[in-house]
């Protein structure tokens, strides 16, 4: 398979494009005209202060916020996402910063929740789900017990291991994942960042909002900066340092020695 | 499924008894309660309480709220509240007894207790229910109308239109067929209440089992066999227990004698026959099987539980959670017209006030039966024994000879102590 970095140069088509995609809530422009894209393989960074707008960028791709003008191409197709249930259906995953779990269920019924096992006779098949569960779980999570347990009852690198199995399990193609890492020790940092180069070559492209710079250099291969809902610059990792993107995110200028 | 090994499922150590037995321990407070209360009861009644006459009037009394409560279980577990229901109540009950008393008979002129008129009405009844429920289910969902203030609304409109409808008269006597599911003009006999008890048990036991396996076939733990064994013993001794009281109601021998001559036939001397299961309670069963099976074993149920844990995370997980308003309103509303079947045929009439503050001994049932009014928890089995506590307490107090103030002065107060009880056991837990 190409790199994303190859494919790129080609030209081919992109996984995903955002062009052009303006959200106002009220008067306040909480994005306005950016553009980003995203290639099979690829992790693209999505950095800003708090109040940029790149999660609201990001929740017009998952359905969660309508866009007012722009458009969104998924293999080049032009789409439309109203809602949730749209960006399910194009394999667009997302590992929201709140994790968007139903405390009073367990880990079984929050991981298919919307896509339940059935039995032939239409109703949800527990046993088989939990069955899945714990191989899911055991390949993610080892020291994960608690099936049986509401997932209020977890600790929080649990419930986030519960939230990124969601987005993984169902073949996502897109991958959106909202400060992952926000509620991580370092062991559990580290297995995130083993699982983004897991799924990076399995050809998922994945967009990674994340507030640590160094985290960004770490996984992404390319970061689209924003400041104030508008695109400072989207750079290539490998030709930019920590203090470039520190600069772009404080004084929204692009460094001049970067382009892509 | 061998494949599981990869998590191997810890061998918990249990000791405590009722760890072994998997005993829903508020499911075991509720049962105590309530035996606690029969009993005092029925010291102070010397015997009156706990006699097959009063448990079969208590059952067939629990029946019409019975059946609303496990609705308002849904209702309140989506972070909603239905106050209408009452209100609904009279609005299916009045649409019913117009249908069979003036529309069908002498309108369409198929006459009084014309064979098909019992099913038309109910179906009548039932379509308008559903249509009512999913209305307000969907000014709730769509429209995002709180739902306090739209069945706030609901519970003036409702209760008005049944009193435009029949000019506030009391309309009766009801078809004849109809009136067998208010529950003492329609029993099943002796004979039948021990089939269908004994059909009950097979199924209660099979289901036990096919659990059981289903648990194995993945490698889940399951109870000890004498556990499993002990908690089949127990359901299906409450089961014949429960059909034997209600046979062992003597129907009076002078309404035998009635029915014997309305067959034209004579009454053998020293007849006597039981009740034995009424109809109505039938239903309650059916409406609680099937509820509890919404609940648990769909996605209906799931959505349902998901979205009062965290509406936005359901949302977020690709659920319509607006159109499943309107699916638990429409639930509602279905239920609240089978219990204007039940509560009209009781009485053998509609009359102006049928379901009045239904709504609010609808919320107390599902309240004192653990549903939480911030969402997300809730069981259909624990509405209905809430049900049976408040009439209950109601009827014991009535028997008892306490004055009609006390009476209600006492459901509020148990209202509130339950509550406050719950959230002392939810909090020992550490369970939201």
């Amino acid at each position: 398979m190409k790199s994303a970095k190859d494919l790129r140069a080609e030209g081919a088509t992109p996984l995903v494009e955002m062009k052009d995609i303006s959200v106002a809530f009220g008067g306040v422009k909480a994005v306005d005209h950016v553009s980003v894209d995203l290639y099979p393989g690829e992790v693209v960074g999505l950095l800003g202060h708090n109040g940029a707008g790149k999660s609201t960028l990001i929740k017009v791709l998952s359905g969660a916020y309508k866009m007012d003008s722009g458009e969104i191409r998924v293999d080049g197709e032009r789409v439309e996402i109203n809602n949730p249930r749209d960006a399910r259906a194009l394999n667009i995953e997302t590992i929201y910063q709140t994790l968007a779990l139903a405390d009073n269920l367990d880990a079984t019924s929050n991981l298919f929740l919307g896509r339940e096992m059935v039995t032939p006779l239409g109703l949800v098949n527990d046993a088989a789900m939990e069955a899945e569960c714990r191989k899911i779980m055991g390949k993610l999570n080892p020291n994960f017990r608690k099936f049986n347990e509401p997932v209020s009852a977890l600790s929080g690198g649990q419930r986030q291991s519960v939230a990124i199995a969601r987005a993984v399990y169902f073949n996502a193609r897109i991958l959106i994942m909202d400060e992952p890492t926000a509620a991580l020790g370092p062991h559990e940092t580290q297995m995130v960042a083993e699982l983004i180069q897991q799924l990076k070559a399995q050809g998922i492209g994945i967009f990674l909002i994340d507030h640590d710079v160094h985290a960004v250099m770490q996984l992404c291969d390319r970061a689209s900066v924003m400041k104030n809902g508008e695109l400072v610059g989207t750079v290539n990792i490998p030709d930019v340092t920590d203090d470039d993107l520190l600069s772009m995110i404080i004084l929204g200028k692009k460094p001049a020695s970067a382009a892509a | 499924m061998t494949e599981t090994a990869s998590q191997p499922i810890p061998e918990q150590p249990r000791r405590s008894l009722f760890q072994q037995l998997e005993l829903d321990m508020r499911l075991l407070g509720m049962i105590g309660a309530f035996v606690i209360l029969c009993i005092g009861f029925n010291i102070v009644t010397d015997g009156r309480f706990i006699s097959p006459r009063n448990i079969f009037n208590l059952t067939i009394q629990t029946v019409s709220v019975a059946i609303m409560a496990t609705g308002m279980v849904f209702v309140i577990v989506t972070r909603h509240i239905d106050l209408s229901v009452g209100a609904l109540l009279a609005t299916c009950s009045a649409v019913m007894a117009m249908t069979q008393t003036e529309i069908l008979p002498h309108m369409l002129g198929l006459g009084l207790n014309h064979p098909a008129t019992w099913a038309v009405t109910i179906v009548v009844g039932l379509a308008c229910g559903t249509l009512i429920g999913a209305f307000q289910g969907w000014m709730v969902g769509y429209l995002t109308i709180p739902a306090f203030i739209v069945t706030l609304g609901g519970f003036l409109v409702w209760r008005n239109v049944a009193w435009y409808l029949t000019s506030g008269q009391t309309i009766g006597p009801l078809d004849s067929t109809f009136m067998m599911f208010g529950g003492i003009n329609g029993t099943m006999g002796t004979f039948w209440s021990w089939v269908i008890g004994f059909g009950a048990v097979v199924l209660a036991v099979l289901a036990l089992l096919s659990s059981r396996r289903a648990k194995v076939r993945h490698g889940f733990p399951v109870k000890p066999a004498w556990a499993e064994a002990a908690m089949a013993a127990i359901i299906c001794a409450a089961i014949l227990g429960f059909v034997g009281i209600l046979n062992a109601y003597d129907i009076p021998s002078r309404r035998l004698e009635r029915m014997f001559e309305a067959r034209g036939e004579v009454m053998p001397e020293g007849f006597t026959s039981g009740y034995g299961l009424p109809i109505s309670v039938l239903i309650l069963i059916g409406v609680a099987v099937v509820m509890t099976v919404i609940a648990r074993r769909t996605r209906l149920g799931r959505y349902i539980f998901a979205t009062g844990g965290n509406p936005d995370a359901a949302e977020l997980s690709g659920i319509n959670t607006r159109w499943l308003t309107v699916k638990v309103f429409a639930i509602m509303g279905f239920l609240c017209a089978l219990s204007a079947v039940v509560a009209s045929a009781r009485l053998a009439n509609h009359s102006n006030d049928i379901g009045t503050l239904d709504e609010l001994r609808v919320i107390a049932a599902a309240v004192i039966g653990g549903t939480a009014l911030s969402g997300g928890f809730g069981t259909i089995y624990g509405a209905i024994l809430g049900a049976l506590i408040m009439q209950s307490l109601q009827s014991g107090m009535a028997m008892v000879g306490v004055d009609a103030p006390l009476q209600n002065i006492v459901v509020g107060s148990v209202l509130v102590l339950a509550v406050w009880i719950d959230i002392l056991y939810r909090k020992r837990l550490g369970a939201k």
